[in-house]
């Protein structure tokens, strides 16, 4: 278990170019682009967002990378823990939405 | 063995070797001018924050002496180019002839900053016991300019860092200068906050994190003109917290990744100098609490007490490890980001 996650692993990350350079190389500058500047969204507003999907996806890397992230843009531990919250909120409603197909399914098989 | 650790050691300081990295880059960064005069008059502190460069607390008991405030106070009064006296600690108002110093000091006609914690109006002396419930109307009456540490405007970090119950003594504070005008745009009489980070990451950016403070702050009454970030520096007391949790390493590595030219050019060595307690003269306060004096002509250590404005001015400055924390992302200074 000690091989899995790491957190040293994290410094690692630029290696994921090994085998497939210029992939890598367009994942990272999308990677960017994506999260690392204000646009439409603020840096802030990115970060909030990265954090809550590091939780939904449960990666420890993430999660570590996008706390000092979050606080490097200026957010406060309220705001974070309230998009976690978001993130937990979406993942019960995922769920619970799904009771559809198995109402769906129940009503097909009752006589 | 000792061999070993040795080379072990020497290792991370070769990387994190601030003037190989400088001319790397081809950057250089002479003196540009000396406008300010920033002096530690004492180590005596009312707190001990766990991010402290100085590792001041009330234990400590540096003072400055009256002779060598004498000659501060004579080398402004001689170079009309140092415009600016930065007067820091501790908490210098524990020093017993601050008053004076201050008063003295804009008599002359200069720009006179205090670094105010806000918690020694109501902590006092914490060796003698003296009030310092005066400070407010004091500072207003000689129109120093107040610089104020207040690491968040949430109680959860300023705790954090400075003790608890430090954010609620800070707002009380705060309230009292504002009281006598501190922060009215239109009283003239500046007031700026510090904020830092709670450990070993970079502060956000300056400006909005001066919108976010403003907002919050305005709900506790409170008005203030500018915020300044400033990156931890690792040195002493954060430096012992980067050891003993294991982060050395990695915030030396972003401190690095996150090296801005810019903000090199701006570093406030170039435009300031530093004065210890004892007279020594540094390249900035950090230096001083690094133990690095700064140097003249032909290695000589500078002080005070033997001043020569071109020979300072002509000073080669001394960097290390440290002074990426000054060159990180915004860049960092006691005026807070640089780029």
């Amino acid at each position: 278990m000690s091989d899995y996650y790491d957190s040293e692993d994290l410094k690692k990350f630029g290696s994921i170019g090994r085998h497939a350079r210029p992939l890598a190389d367009g994942f990272f500058k999308y990677y960017h682009e994506a999260t690392a500047a204000d646009g439409a969204l603020t840096r802030r507003e990115k970060a909030l967002i990265a954090l809550a999907v590091s939780h939904a996806q449960k990666c420890p890397y993430c999660i570590d990378a996008w706390t000092t992230a979050c606080l490097e843009a200026g957010a406060n531990p309220e705001q974070m823990m309230e998009a976690v919250h978001v993130a937990a909120a979406m993942q019960a409603g995922i769920t619970l939405a799904h009771a559809v197909q198995m109402h769906n399914h129940l009503e097909r098989l009752v006589l | 063995m000792k061999r070993v650790a040795v080379l072990r050691e020497a290792q991370p300081a070769a990387k994190y070797d601030f003037e190989a990295i400088l001319r790397a880059r081809g950057i250089a960064l002479p003196p540009i001018a000396i406008e300010t005069l920033q002096v530690n008059i004492t180590r005596l502190c009312n707190q001990a924050c766990r991010h402290c460069h100085v590792d001041a607390s009330p234990a400590r008991t540096e003072m400055m002496a009256p002779e060598t405030m004498e000659k501060c106070l004579a080398i402004l009064a001689r170079h009309p180019q140092i415009a600016t006296l930065d007067i820091t600690g501790g908490a210098p108002e524990l020093h017993p002839r601050f008053d004076a110093f201050v008063a003295r000091a804009t008599a002359l006609g200069k720009r006179v900053i205090v670094r105010h914690n806000l918690t020694v109006q109501f902590d006092g002396n914490p060796r003698t016991g003296e009030p310092k419930e005066y400070l407010p109307g004091f500072f207003a009456r000689h129109r120093v300019e107040v610089v104020s540490s207040l690491p968040y405007y949430q109680e959860y970090f300023t705790d954090a860092q400075r003790g608890a119950g430090v954010f609620a003594r800070s707002i009380e504070a705060l309230r009292r200068l504002n009281a006598v005008g501190y922060g009215a745009p239109e009283s003239g009489l500046v007031l700026n906050l510090v904020y830092n980070p709670v450990g070993p990451y970079l502060p956000a950016p300056q400006a909005s994190l001066e919108a976010d403070y403003k907002r919050e702050l305005a709900k506790h009454g409170i008005v203030f003109n500018q915020l300044y970030t400033i990156t931890n520096m690792p040195i002493n007391r954060f430096r012992h917290h980067l050891d003993k949790s294991g982060q050395y390493e990695a915030y030396m590595e972003k401190l690095l990744a996150a090296f801005n030219p810019a903000a090199a050019e701006g570093v406030m060595c170039r435009t300031l100098l530093s004065v210890g307690w004892d007279g020594r003269i540094y390249d900035c306060d950090f230096n001083q609490m690094a133990g690095l004096g700064a140097v003249g002509a032909g290695g000589r250590p500078l002080s005070i007490h033997d001043f020569d404005f071109g020979e300072a001015l002509a000073r080669r400055i001394r960097f290390d490890g440290h002074c990426l924390g000054c060159t990180a992302g915004a860049g960092s200074s006691c005026g807070g980001a640089t780029a």
